[in-house]
């Protein structure tokens, strides 16, 4: 049905949700097949260690079990890896099985297949490693130190070292009049989907085709690395994404497992399968995080930013996984934040370890910058004893709505940050809450409050491909979208991208309905199957509506253009008589002669008139390569509530002001920014992964690595109204997925700090755990730093 | 995880309990299921059989007896909140019902299944003792009372023989002041410290929850506060006898600087 409605800015409800509410949802877990066996994994409880022996003969022996396999019953080439971001990368060989050492605690030596998951996975527990233990190293700054190897063949754990480089003048890092020192500790994060990974690989034998449908956000790039690691032709490969219960970068990967039960289902020639635990998926899924950074600002005493240099070390962990060293690089484009310093330098070294590997993790690279420059910032306001608030707003990049380079060498699209600071700090009625924070500070109330300010920018729309092969990243960063107008008036739109959660079936339509004069109900949007829809390259780093739907958008000016000429032909005008407006081509000045898109569809569908040189079948398809990033922005304040006596924080307000250019869906932009917020809350006061002194990851569940509930989650208030338009690209559109954990970090520590920093604190550490911010307390008081410090007990100047 | 092996029998009585009990060492009662499952899931613990006595309804029951209160072992935490009897007889059990896990927890878990559990982080055990509950216990010899200082006496250890089942717990008035000072990390956590503060007799009971490897009084707190010292100085000596546990929820120095804390907070408001 044609439509004169427009569905942009809309907060259209969900396509997905009736599916996913009535629990007709198919995940990977609902799938099975006749005939199928299970695979589970053997992971010796060791954490470095060399491998003596590995006795699967008990395994073997017991119910239900088909097989036993160790590395040497493969012909398997190493797990991908794709980004060896410098020439002198030493790059630990990674294979899907280990056979000479484990690495970690969740190295896998030996995979089983039997007919039931439960006799699988008591056989894993039965396969006999006999190993030598060696010591382990698990904190980065000890691997650095190469006392102990981790990859004997590499000679160092030091694998690699990225310089970007300094820009300006350096010597203000020695000569400004304000220098501020700090060393910011980032822990380990474990990303936790709802639903863990899990595979099913079967095929059609007497053919050699295979199908891999795989809980993964990037079911093209694991086809084409998946082809590389198994042998099987590219072509005869076909990765299928299902409904995919979360991923947050943890599913940006292609996982030994996946290699693993390809290989067996082809060997076996039967369906195999393999579901994550819950434990499991602690140790053996990537995590994120695991930073450390040495960070100088450079200043003046009234406040201005002169330079920022940050010199970084990330934990690898044991090997790379898709991306690994690639993430504290994406970083690296972003640390001058939204500021404006006449010098920067940034520069990282990676350190292998003996710890599960690190990878994307909601935010890549960027949450890490964002966190260090905004308690950088904050820090230098208390130095010289200015508010934050006015620190930020004086120093903010100064607004562009073209495109301008950055001190760091790229292009911004568009800028005009402080009217989002101006904003935040009106919701959260900013100068009350300094002036109660005077109160309760002068009263010397048990309860302090605090006030915590993040202004970020984010780097998204994954990315121009020419710049993607500069910084030597094996693929490209375009994306495709394919539009099929059928007789029936229903469009399918085909898009390379890969949703896991983020609405695409939604915003997707709406920008085809709106470009085509169709309902959004007539509209089907097919994703996350190589053979459906196969040109693609996936879903993360806040990419999809930025490349996909721009896609979109360059495959629907086709279709117009053909569908523009049939018009013409068959109202007997020539095209350029003919506008598009109120959802038709209409002759201008006869608006009512007019011709609809389904009306066009079934002219080209039966083709008995079409003019010459048209094609029959109204189909288009647009390959769209961004010529550059987009650059979200925005600004957010925390209120908390700090119990001096416990330690305990508890969040009392949180605004959050984005800008994330046009909108498509303001509702699926909400939701990204409360769930991007909990997870940055989640980081800043709750999460972090803990290994005991022979280096097992000691939260090991949920019961120990600890996930904040809704309870622990604050109300939010967000507000999109400003929508500075990307200029990369014609919809306007930059990216939200990852703002809200970009922002919230900084945002919630710099709260905490702020509400026990006229006590004397001047830093905490995330996650600022209760008894973090007790110890600050006492520490304090044991300084006689109480009253010492300025803060930010000035208030708004 | 998935748990080990097992077999399975649910019984409609006690007497039915206790000779499936007999029958193999191995065995575990299933109440409400919500400490024991969970262990089973990570193995470390793999019981032979499970004897189901989460139907023997005549086992949920809260009324008033004689001097004190009377609560089935089998009472769920969701039907303790809920009670009036012990909202207004001895509401400290009522309140830290609704405190306990989650509200699916609470509509399983019952508080003869914490008892036995005799989980040192748990609410329930560390309140019957500052309450100095009775327990009873019956075997195949009929039935026997624990004292509330003999329930616990090591890490996941009650004072039930092997083939006893709890039956009842038996808790005083106390319908003066109380306070459960419960301080998590997340609403659904066990406390990383709790402490439960009784008025009784012109002084209070306190007990300690996750303060070592039992639930247990707060002798020296006790002691402070017969020989009339304020809450303040009492909640000084809140640590003494303890050894409480290091872990990712927080560090023995700082449990014990906690305790100190939620003790003078619980004898406040208990004793205002």
């Amino acid at each position: 049905m044609a439509t004169t409605e427009t569905f942009i800015g809309q907060p259209v409800l969900r396509k997905e949700d009736p599916e996913l509410l009535t629990g007709h949802a198919s995940y990977i877990d609902n799938w099975t097949m006749p005939g199928m066996l299970w695979m589970a994994l053997a992971r010796p409880p060791y954490v470095h260690a060399t491998i003596d022996g590995i006795d699967t003969t008990e395994a073997a022996s017991m119910p239900g079990v088909v097989g036993v396999y160790t590395a040497t019953d493969f012909d398997l080439a190493p797990l991908p890896f794709v980004w060896p971001i410098t020439e002198e990368i030493k790059v630990p060989v990674h294979y899907p099985l280990a056979s000479d050492k484990v690495r970690f605690n969740g190295d896998a030596v030996a995979v089983v297949l039997a007919e039931t998951r439960e006799q699988a996975l008591d056989a894993a527990e039965a396969v006999a490693v006999t190993a030598t233990e060696l010591p382990a190293v698990i904190d980065i700054e000890e691997a650095a130190k190469d006392e102990v190897i981790v990859h004997d063949d590499l000679g160092t754990n030091v694998v690699v070292h990225w310089s970007h480089g300094g820009g300006g003048d350096q010597s203000v890092f020695d000569s400004a009049p304000v220098i501020v020192q700090e060393r910011y500790v980032q822990p380990r994060l474990i990303p936790n989907a709802i639903e863990t990974r899990g595979c099913l690989a079967y095929g059609v034998p007497p053919v050699d085709e295979w199908t891999l449908v795989t809980a993964t956000q990037i079911p093209h790039i694991a086809k084409v690395t998946l082809a590389g690691t198994t042998g099987i032709d590219e072509h005869k490969l076909r990765v299928i994404a299902p409904d995919v219960g979360g991923g947050f970068g943890s599913k940006l990967n292609v996982y030994a497992e996946e290699a693993l039960a390809l290989a067996l289902a082809r060997r076996l020639r039967r369906p195999v399968k393999w579901i994550e635990g819950r434990r499991e998926n602690y140790v053996a899924t990537t995590h994120g995080r695991g930073v450390l950074h040495d960070c100088t600002l450079a200043g003046t005493e009234d406040g201005t930013i002169l330079g920022m240099k940050f010199v970084e070390l990330a934990d690898m962990g044991a090997y790379y996984q898709l991306l690994t060293p690639g993430i504290p690089e994406l970083g690296g484009w972003v640390y001058m934040g939204p500021y404006d310093p006449k010098a920067y330098w940034f520069e990282f070294k990676g350190v292998v370890t003996n710890t599960t590997p690190t990878d994307a993790y909601r935010g890549a690279g960027r949450p890490e910058a964002t966190y260090v420059i905004e308690r950088l910032v904050d820090s230098f306001a208390r130095r010289i004893g200015k508010d934050p608030a006015d620190i930020r707003r004086m120093n903010l990049h100064p607004p562009h709505e073209d495109a301008q380079t950055s001190i760091m060498g790229l292009n911004v699209d568009s800028a005009n940050y402080e009217p989002l600071l101006d904003k935040a700090l009106g919701l959260v009625e900013y100068d009350k809450l300094r002036a109660e924070q005077r109160d309760r500070r002068e009263r010397g109330d048990r309860t302090q409050l605090g006030i915590g300010l993040s202004t970020y920018i984010e780097m998204c729309g994954l990315a121009p491909s020419n710049i993607l092969g500069a910084l030597r990243y094996a693929a490209g960063g375009w994306d495709g979208a394919t539009i099929e107008c059928l007789p029936s008036g229903h469009v399918i739109v085909k898009t390379g991208t890969s949703p896991h959660g983020q609405s695409h079936e939604t915003a997707w339509a709406q920008i085809v309905a709106d470009g085509l004069g169709v309902s959004p109900d007539e509209i089907t949007v097919l994703h996350g199957d190589t053979h459906s829809t196969p040109l693609g390259m996936d879903t993360y780093g806040s990419r999809s509506v930025a490349v996909g739907g721009v896609a979109l958008h360059f495959a629907v000016e086709k279709i117009k253009a053909k569908a523009r000429t049939i018009a013409a032909h068959e109202l007997e005008v020539a095209e350029d008589d003919l506008e598009w407006a109120d959802g038709a081509f209409r002759v201008k000045g006869a608006p009512d002669t007019a011709k609809t898109i389904p009306e066009l569809a079934v002219s080209a569908w039966h083709a008995h008139a079409l003019p010459a040189e048209v094609e029959p079948h109204l189909n288009a398809t647009a390959v769209y390569d961004p010529p550059n990033f987009t650059w979200p922005a925005g600004a957010h304040v925390c209120v908390v509530e700090v119990d001096t006596e416990t330690g305990a924080t508890e969040i009392v307000r949180y605004v959050a002001v984005d800008d994330c250019g046009t909108i498509i869906n303001p509702m699926i932009v909400e939701g990204q920014v409360h769930g991007g917020v909990a997870q940055g809350v989640a980081e800043a006061l709750y999460e972090e992964a803990m290994y005991d002194e022979s280096g097992n990851l000691t939260t090991s569940t949920m019961t120990q690595y600890l996930i904040p509930s809704a309870t622990e989650i604050p109300a939010m208030t967000t507000d999109h109204s400003q929508e500075t338009p990307s200029t990369t690209n014609p919809l306007g559109v930059k990216g939200i997925g990852e703002a809200g954990t970009i922002a919230a970090p900084p945002a919630v520590v710099n709260a905490v700090i702020d509400a026990v920093s006229h006590l004397g604190v001047t830093a905490i550490e995330k996650p600022a755990s209760p008894e973090r911010v007790w110890r600050a307390i006492q520490e304090a008081k044991g300084d006689g730093r109480a009253g010492a410090s300025p803060g930010s007990e000035g208030g708004t100047s | 995880m998935i748990p080990a092996a097992f077999d399975y029998e649910r019984v409609d009585t006690v007497d039915a309990a206790i000779a499936a009990l007999r029958a193999d060492e191995g065995a575990k009662l299933l109440a409400g299921g919500h400490s024991l499952l969970p262990q089973m899931k990570l193995r470390f613990v793999m019981p032979t059989k499970l004897i189901d006595i989460g139907r023997l309804h005549d086992l949920s029951y809260v009324h008033e007896d004689g001097g004190g209160v009377a609560i089935g072992a089998l009472t769920r935490y969701h039907d303790l909140e809920a009670s009036e009897t012990l909202r207004q007889l001895a509401p400290i059990v009522a309140s830290v019902a609704g405190q306990v896990g989650d509200p699916q927890v609470r509509h399983m878990g019952t508080i003869g299944g914490s008892v036995a559990h005799a989980d040192p982080a748990g609410d329930m055990p560390s309140v019957l003792l500052a309450l100095g509950a009775t327990f009873v216990a019956t075997g195949p010899g009929g039935m026997r009372e624990i004292a509330a200082a003999d329930m616990f006496p090591g890490l996941f250890q009650s004072a039930l023989a092997g083939d006893e089942v709890l039956t009842e717990i038996r808790v005083p008035k106390t319908p003066g002041g109380w306070s459960y000072q419960k301080f998590t990390r997340r609403a659904q956590d066990w406390a990383v410290v709790g402490v439960a503060a009784v008025r009784m007799n012109g002084s209070a009971n306190v007990s300690l929850t996750n303060m070592g490897l039992t639930p247990m009084r707060a002798a020296g707190v006790e002691e402070a506060l017969a020989g009339g010292a304020d809450p303040a100085t009492a909640a000084e000596r809140a640590d003494e006898g303890t050894a409480p546990p290091s872990d990712s929820f927080g560090s023995d120095e700082y449990r014990r600087a906690l305790a100190k804390v939620l003790v003078r907070r619980a004898l406040e408001e208990a004793l205002a």
